[in-house]
């Protein structure tokens, strides 16, 4: 794995209130490169997550993707301003994101999700959009459904159909915000499958999941967060071996 | 003439099943005045919502005052006031227009912009409510493709919110169709007024006003009928029913909603 970092997580600090959920979170992703995160649940994973596209805000740190921060622009004085609706939309444009409960849009067929974004955000023409979002759906294995609404499908094509939708933006950066913890435990495979498909397509992807097995075989780098903060990282080999730190070992002992 | 004090069939049956000339004129003012007013009181209502959204804490703000001003006074006191009581000012008075042919006197006018602005604060309610009920994740999902909030509004989050708005929007035009009898107080010649007129010369006040009740009640009807098929069209539209069956139109109806939704989530 080598080139530029895609995202870059410097000493990021979020807080709800008086909680603070996330504290001096540092995280550097390289192009290509599959991360992912794991941890007791209320370790700061998901959040950490949707702060990277803004769909939380941060109130310390800075983050960036290909270069440019997310969410914020320079200010007077050195200080950080949030950016314009716009210039956000925009960035996200890039970043792909996979959500637990799949939020698909339950008035509009398959193919009609993954078209959406390139019609009404990219502006592509309609007829090759559609050719696009057809292609898109076969590659998840759903060339079948592509007229169905999502409340004709299995959660686990739902969430195929989710990953469809957010490639047809043609990300730089997928994440995936636990994409398989809502599902029946015979939908995960079919889900986590296409996942190492596009991880070994050499998609760059951050990943928070419970999927041991697929953090062991996909994972290029797995980033332990315990309290709001990374606690150990490193490859897969090391990280499920006795070489990892003792809170990695304490988290896995737990789950298994 | 009838002897009073007893019911009459006869003119009753007449009224109903041979209706006059200006009852049948007073029953189009009444279907088109609710049409209109309705139709303008949904459009401004969800302009009046879509301020209340804005972030910009003035704007917020002077919407907020609108809808408290106008659900919070009587419908009768702002008819009096926007038509007499404007001109009566030397204000604005509402002069007959005509338009590719048609005239609509001033005081229809009035009754139908009065009616439209008093609704459009309910609406305004309802479709607050529509939208707030649509799942947070929507909005969320359409923001990671990279849609500004307004799009998201339009494309992803108001088409769901206009589902659940129809059964309160058809309670509200079923609604407006009687409120409009409500006009007769500044003289629009309406199915009420025409009922009054009639009743001031013939003195038939119950065969009279009961066959007016008729009359609404076959608006309201129809209109009920006119909603359950809207429904079911939404409904269709989103997946949601699969098999058109009259059967289970008849007997089953809803069902297609719960097989769907908690599939394959846990």
């Amino acid at each position: 794995m080598s080139g530029a970092p895609i995202l870059r997580v410097d000493r990021v600090h979020k807080a709800f209130g008086a909680l603070a959920v996330l504290h001096d979170v540092s995280l550097e992703v390289r192009r290509g490169e599959t991360v992912v995160i794991i941890g007791p649940s209320g370790s700061g994973k998901t959040t950490l997550l949707r702060c990277i596209n803004h769909l939380e805000r941060i109130d310390g740190g800075r983050i960036e993707v290909n270069g440019h921060p997310v969410g914020y622009r320079p200010g007077r004085g050195g200080s950080l301003r949030e950016e314009t609706p716009r210039n956000i939309a925009r960035q996200r444009e890039d970043i792909g994101f996979v959500f637990q409960r799949f939020n698909l849009f339950p008035h509009m067929t398959a193919v009609e999700n993954v078209c959406l974004g390139p019609v009404r955000v990219r502006g592509v023409d309609r007829a090759e959009a559609r050719r696009r979002a057809e292609e898109l759906l076969e590659r998840v294995g759903l060339a079948d459904k592509r007229d169905a609404h999502p409340s004709q499908l299995s959660g686990g094509q739902q969430q195929r159909v989710a990953i469809a939708r957010a490639l047809a933006m043609r990300p730089a950066l997928m994440l995936f915000d636990e994409p398989t913890s809502a599902l029946d435990p015979e939908m995960v495979g079919e889900v986590i499958e296409v996942m190492r498909e596009l991880a070994d397509e050499g998609m760059t992807m951050v990943v928070v999941s419970h999927e041991m097995a697929f953090a062991k075989t996909a994972a290029d780098r797995i980033v332990v967060m315990d309290d709001g903060a990374i606690v150990d990282e490193g490859p897969p080999e090391r990280i499920f071996s006795d070489a990892a730190g003792a809170r990695t070992r304490e988290f896995l002992a737990r789950i298994v | 003439m009838p002897q009073l004090g007893a019911f009459d069939w006869h003119t009753f049956r007449d009224l109903v099943f041979q209706p006059s000339h200006p009852w049948l004129v007073g029953l189009w003012t009444t279907v088109y005045v609710s049409v209109l007013a309705q139709a303008f009181g949904v459009a401004l209502g969800l302009v009046v919502e879509l301020v209340r959204r804005s972030r910009r804490a003035p704007l917020r703000a002077a919407a907020g005052l609108y809808v408290w001003l106008l659900r919070g006074t009587p419908l009768l006191v702002q008819l009096v006031l926007v038509y007499n009581g404007l001109a009566a000012l030397g204000l604005f008075r509402f002069r007959d227009f005509s338009l590719a042919g048609l005239s609509v006197p001033g005081v229809i006018q009035a009754g139908i912009i009065t009616l439209a602005i008093n609704e459009s604060a309910y609406m305004a309610e309802i479709i607050r409510a529509s939208i707030n009920s649509v799942d947070r994740g929507q909005m969320e999902a359409a923001e990671s493709i990279g849609m500004t909030r307004g799009r998201a509004m339009r494309f992803v989050v108001l088409p769901q919110a206009v589902r659940i708005m129809i059964p309160p929007l058809g309670n509200e035009f079923n609604n407006m169709m009687k409120v409009t009898s409500l006009l007769s107080v500044i003289g629009v010649e309406e199915l009420f007024l025409n009922a009054q007129e009639l009743n001031s010369t013939t003195f038939r006040t119950f065969e009279i006003f009961l066959a007016a009740a008729v009359y609404y009640l076959a608006l309201t009807t129809i209109w009920g009928f006119i909603q359950s098929w809207i429904e079911r069209r939404l409904a269709a539209r989103s997946g949601e029913v699969r098999t058109g069956g009259i059967g289970r139109r008849l007997f089953g109806s809803g069902a297609g909603l719960e097989i769907g939704a908690a599939r394959g989530a846990r």
